[in-house]
């Protein structure tokens, strides 16, 4: 069972709880400014908060608060918050033998808090899905520490930047700690040449087609960076396994 | 009446609209979805040995697409001056990552270092 009594008392847990707990501060503060931009867009407190406890996809409040505010229609709505979460379709390819172990409503429960930051912490930490029960439950007690600390803190700040949102101006630059965070795990990421020249590959298009609506720019990125590295590597490393 | 619309609207809720709630339920519904979409379905499947592969490289691409822009650009435009407090702070976390490379606290020390450089460049120098 998800977020059961075993899992807390397995040290994976811990480590889980510990590893994104160093993170927390980017998350929180990227948090709280969510909740100002959120609070000062003129959705009523209980939307709002609705909003903060619920969608738990940041990009896609943000890119939902001005089409709400400008009253477009609700498919529009949900079209922009699917386009704009669609890296996770590529994670969720990528996590899926990890969590068929798992009966459906287990699994949708744990895919809807794997968030960017648990899903880059998570794959670096088991490179490889579990294949004994004692693997599996380590994964499963590490993801479900991990996303206990980014719910709390991304959730709680958001409210209390909702909450504080007429005394916290913008202009301090709170949010830039998000971009820092996600920095730091990008160079923890970086343990390869291959892996530094998709960086550079996905940096590159992302910028170059940053026009593309709805973040496509992502998503076009991901596609270039990982079908150029494959094409590569099997012109240069004679055994494909390397990572 | 008067008393109970006076106390719903000191909570907002004397303008709440079920329509935006109901978007945000299908939001969050949303969320699952894509957070999901490929493990939704019982069936037996597996990725092509090749896709598989690539999964290696995929995070770190995805990363660097969200993380890049943001220091690098400005409402939708490469960035064309040096005077941009995002630049020094990101280098600033970036070097204190690898000088420190191996420690646990090394993502921490990141956000620290990069703040401790863009805070005083932007909040000071309004870079």
């Amino acid at each position: 069972m998800l977020f059961s009594r075993s899992q807390r008392r397995n040290p994976a847990y811990r480590q889980g709880f510990m590893e994104m707990l160093t993170v927390a501060p980017g998350i929180a503060a990227w948090g709280l400014m969510t909740g100002v931009a959120m609070a000062k867009s003129g959705m009523s407190t209980p939307d709002v908060l609705a909003m903060a406890i619920l969608v738990f996809a940041g990009s896609s409040q943000l890119a939902a608060i001005p089409l709400l505010a400008a009253g477009a229609p609700l498919w529009v709505i949900l079209a922009t918050a699917f386009c704009v979460n669609l890296r996770f379709v590529v994670f969720s390819a990528h996590l899926r033998n990890y969590l068929m172990h798992l009966p459906r409503m287990q699994r949708l429960m744990v895919g809807y808090f794997i968030a960017d930051l648990t899903y880059f912490l998570f794959i670096e930490r088991y490179p490889v899905p579990g294949t004994t029960d004692q693997e599996r439950a380590d994964q499963m007690s590490y993801l479900a520490g991990n996303a206990t600390i980014n719910w709390l803190s991304w959730t709680g700040c958001s409210v209390l930047g909702i909450a504080l949102a007429s005394y916290i101006p913008a202009a301090w630059g709170l949010a830039f700690a998000g971009v820092l965070a996600l920095t730091g795990i990008l160079c923890s990421l970086a343990t390869s040449r291959m892996r530094v020249l998709s960086a550079f590959m996905g940096a590159v298009v992302a910028i170059m087609a940053y026009a593309l609506p709805l973040k496509l720019n992502i998503l076009v990125a991901i596609g270039v960076s990982v079908v150029l590295c494959l094409v590569l590597e099997s012109y240069l490393a004679p055994s494909p396994r390397e990572a | 009446m008067e008393i109970l619309v006076t106390w719903l609207s000191t909570w907002g809720l004397n303008d709440w609209n079920p329509w935006t709630f109901l978007t945000i339920m299908l939001m969050a519904c949303v969320t699952v979805i894509t957070r999901c979409f490929f493990f939704i379905s019982d069936t037996p499947w597996t990725l092509p040995s090749w896709a598989q592969r690539g999964m290696q490289y995929a995070p770190i691409a995805a990363l660097s697409a969200v993380v890049l822009p943001e220091v690098l650009m400005t409402q939708g435009i490469f960035i064309h001056t040096w005077a941009d407090a995002r630049i020094y702070g990101a280098l600033a976390g970036t070097a204190y990552f690898f000088l420190r490379r191996g420690s646990g606290q090394a993502v921490l020390g990141t956000i620290v270092a990069g703040m401790a450089v863009y805070i005083p460049l932007h909040v000071g120098l309004a870079w």
